[in-house]
């Protein structure tokens, strides 16, 4: 009754039933891996949330940030003067002294300016603890000077420090020692700089526990990934799949933000491109193993949102995106190199404003690998397909 | 080559215990020839889904052994795969894909795989080829969800409760296209809870309450064993001198052709092999006794009527 010419390699079955209907063609190997990819990419294509999320945030990111923190403006050093007899002698002292900077040749303080005001004694202090002046002034009856500062805020100190030299000056006191100073703020040094490759880090952590996490918790909620394992398909080829449309999306993330950095804020760019894109690659695939792990077993999206939090919140903190780590104390630095991400902002800050070649670090990849391959082999041997 | 039916389906002895405690499925055995429309029929919770996943290899039976082909599934699980089509009982396919991208994606799984326009023109779905599977209605999902099971060219093809939910026609659309799939020589298992279904669909049943199968036969066969093919349904006002439930069950049992009486709230229901000699006797007797007929109706017995009769219960109770 069977009419089948052939027999699977693999199995001999006695008599099998009649194949139902004329088949179109055979597939190939990589077949099913090539169709889920394409499958993934033309998701996330036609979801709009992803394309703002992935692309257009952290765009608006860079340029709200990079736009606050501009170049540093003319430090204005905005202080109060405490309204008594000798206020206005206090505020001529300050005027006179800012002409006469600005006449010097040295350019050193030509962008800084004093902005004073002068209030009663009690809405000064007011004011000067909500931080709206860095610095209270006030002259005492015996000719001397009080300074209220606040050793916690840099821009306080700096304040006190300029405007003592102020008054001194204007007071008659003669420099000891002859000095001059070069100013530079050229591209490379800015915080915008900084920042760039610090955003190109969290995005490619970011796209990468959500993109790979979220939508796999999606899909065994869905009971799609049931629905797969259903078939003939390939585990693997589906993880690959999934973990290699990040990659895809990882080249158009980097694109973006780097031509961003270097046409809107002229950032420089001084290692190699391809150093930069393995950079970014290994990043991906990385966090899309950290992903996966974070992701192995969790049933439901809101678990699975509160783990990827979780998970992130360290490395949003520590890891240098908006600010060096060099601020937290010494002993915590080892604890901080060796995360994912501080290796990889550690990275791409070197290739991308010192043109350090990826040979010269290969301890932070090694982190990066390290993470990314430790966390594969862990989401696997735990996965829940179900 | 062997006989003209071979088994392509088999179990023996399935037993399936969730955390140690409850037990979905006890001692569960089934023999599904090639060819075959079986079904399993049960209430929401006899274990039906539990078997069906157990059969097609996504849940490992506590104890108890499968064979698909003569193969159980540890030995060749990947071949297995490509020889049979499965739809869950819920499956929500991606949304932002289009219903030709979804049955192309499944199709790449398998190694010789239909062409995806003949699915699409067999199931009806030619028209919705590039609408989002999140814009289909209840049916087209459905069909599709089908579609992705028949794609790869199955031998046999697994529906967990597939009409549920569905409008009349769109359940009258999968029912032809399971019988064209048989008629192509295929083998379906399906689980339903709906008697009609059962009954229309398919060649064979098992009826499966509590884990266990507690009949099995064809529809005509189940209904035989009622005893009558004819249910007489009626109530009666009570006569003055009250309750007449207890000694009345006696009473309509001594009818004649009455195979069997139940009491269903008041509704009196009696199993009939010939209505025309039961009713005028019926009518005669609620003469006698001074009461009243208030309803009377007469209708083919079902595999409801077999589930009542066996479980006491009815199919959609929970």
């Amino acid at each position: 009754m069977a009419t089948e010419t052939t027999t699977p390699p693999t199995l001999k079955l006695e008599g099998r039933p009649p194949v139902p209907a004329a088949t179109a063609r055979r597939n190939g190997r990589w077949s099913g891996y090539r169709h889920l990819l394409w499958a993934r990419i033309l998701e996330l294509k036609r979801e709009p949330e992803v394309v703002f999320w992935v692309f257009i945030f952290p765009l608006l990111l860079a340029a709200g940030l990079g736009i606050a923190f501009r170049n540093k403006p003319a430090d204005i050093t905005s202080v109060v003067v405490i309204a008594g007899d000798g206020a206005q002698r206090t505020l001529a002292m300050l005027q006179n002294s800012a002409e006469k900077s600005s006449s010097d040749k040295s350019s050193a303080n030509k962008n800084s300016t004093v902005r004073a005001t002068v209030l009663d004694r009690e809405a000064a202090l007011k004011a000067f603890h909500f931080g709206k002046f860095d610095l209270a002034i006030e002259s005492n009856p015996d000719g001397s000077y009080t300074y209220y500062y606040d050793p916690a805020r840099p821009e306080s100190v700096l304040s006190r420090a300029e405007i003592d030299a102020a008054l001194q000056s204007a007071a008659g006191r003669k420099d000891a020692l002859p000095t001059s100073t070069q100013s530079s703020s050229e591209p490379g040094s800015r915080y915008i700089d900084f920042l760039i490759p610090g955003l190109l880090g969290m995005n490619l952590m970011n796209s990468g526990m959500w993109g790979v996490g979220f939508a796999l918790v999606e899909m065994r909620q869905r009971k799609l990934l049931k629905r797969f394992i259903a078939t003939p398909m390939r585990r693997s080829d589906f993880l690959l799949a999934l973990t290699s449309s990040r990659l895809v999306l990882m080249v158009i993330e980097v694109g973006l933000l780097l031509s961003f950095g270097v046409l809107v804020f002229h950032m420089p760019v001084q290692g190699s491109i391809l150093s930069v894109v393995l950079l970014g690659s290994l990043g991906a695939v990385t966090f899309g193993g950290v992903g996966l792990l974070t992701a192995c077993r969790a049933q439901k999206i809101e678990t699975v949102s509160g783990l990827i939090n979780l998970v992130m919140m360290p490395m949003w903190i520590f890891s240098g995106v908006f600010f060096s780590y060099q601020r937290f104390p010494a002993i915590t630095h080892p604890f901080i190199k060796a995360l994912p991400l501080t290796a990889l902002n550690d990275a791409l800050r070197a290739t991308i404003l010192e043109g350090a070649t990826l040979s010269s670090q290969s301890g932070r990849l090694l982190v990066l690998a390290v993470w990314g391959g430790v966390s594969f082999i862990l989401a696997l041997r735990w996965f829940r397909w179900t | 080559m062997g006989p003209t039916t071979q088994t392509t389906i088999e179990c023996a002895n399935l037993r399936k215990t969730y955390d140690g405690k409850v037990e979905a499925v006890r001692g569960l055995s089934l023999q599904i020839e090639a060819g075959e429309c079986f079904g399993l029929l049960g209430p929401n919770g006899a274990g039906k889904t539990t078997t069906i996943e157990i059969l097609e290899g996504l849940l490992a039976p506590t104890s108890g052994e499968v064979r698909i082909f003569g193969h159980a599934w540890n030995d060749n699980q990947r071949q297995l795969r490509e020889w049979i089509g499965i739809s869950l009982q819920e499956t929500r396919l991606s949304e932002k894909l289009t219903v030709r991208e979804t049955i192309e994606l499944f199709a790449s799984f398998y190694s010789e795989p239909r062409p995806a326009a003949d699915i699409l023109e067999e199931l009806q779905l030619t028209e919705k080829s590039d609408a989002w599977v999140g814009k289909l209605s209840g049916g087209q999902k459905q069909r599709l969800a089908v579609a992705t099971a028949l794609v790869g060219n199955p031998r046999i093809l697994f529906l967990d409760e597939p009409t549920t939910g569905l409008d009349p026609q769109s359940r009258r659309q999968l029912w032809d296209i399971v019988r064209a799939f048989q008629k192509k020589g295929g083998t379906v298992l399906l689980t339903t809870h709906y008697m009609d279904e059962a009954e229309r669909l398919c060649d064979r049943l098992a009826i499966v309450d509590h884990g266990q199968i507690i009949a099995e036969g064809t529809p005509s066969d189940l209904i035989d064993r009622l005893g009558g093919h004819h249910v007489v349904e009626f109530e009666v006002t009570n006569n003055a001198s009250g309750n007449s439930n207890g000694q009345g069950t006696d009473l309509w049992r001594a009818l004649p052709s009455v195979e069997s009486v139940r009491n269903e709230e008041g509704t009196i229901c009696l199993n009939v092999r010939e209505p025309h000699l039961t009713i005028p006797a019926l009518l005669e007797a609620v003469n006698r006794q001074g009461r009243q007929l208030e309803h009377l109706s007469t209708r083919q017995a079902s595999l409801e009527d077999v589930f009542v009769k066996l479980t006491g219960r009815h199919l959609r109770e929970n």
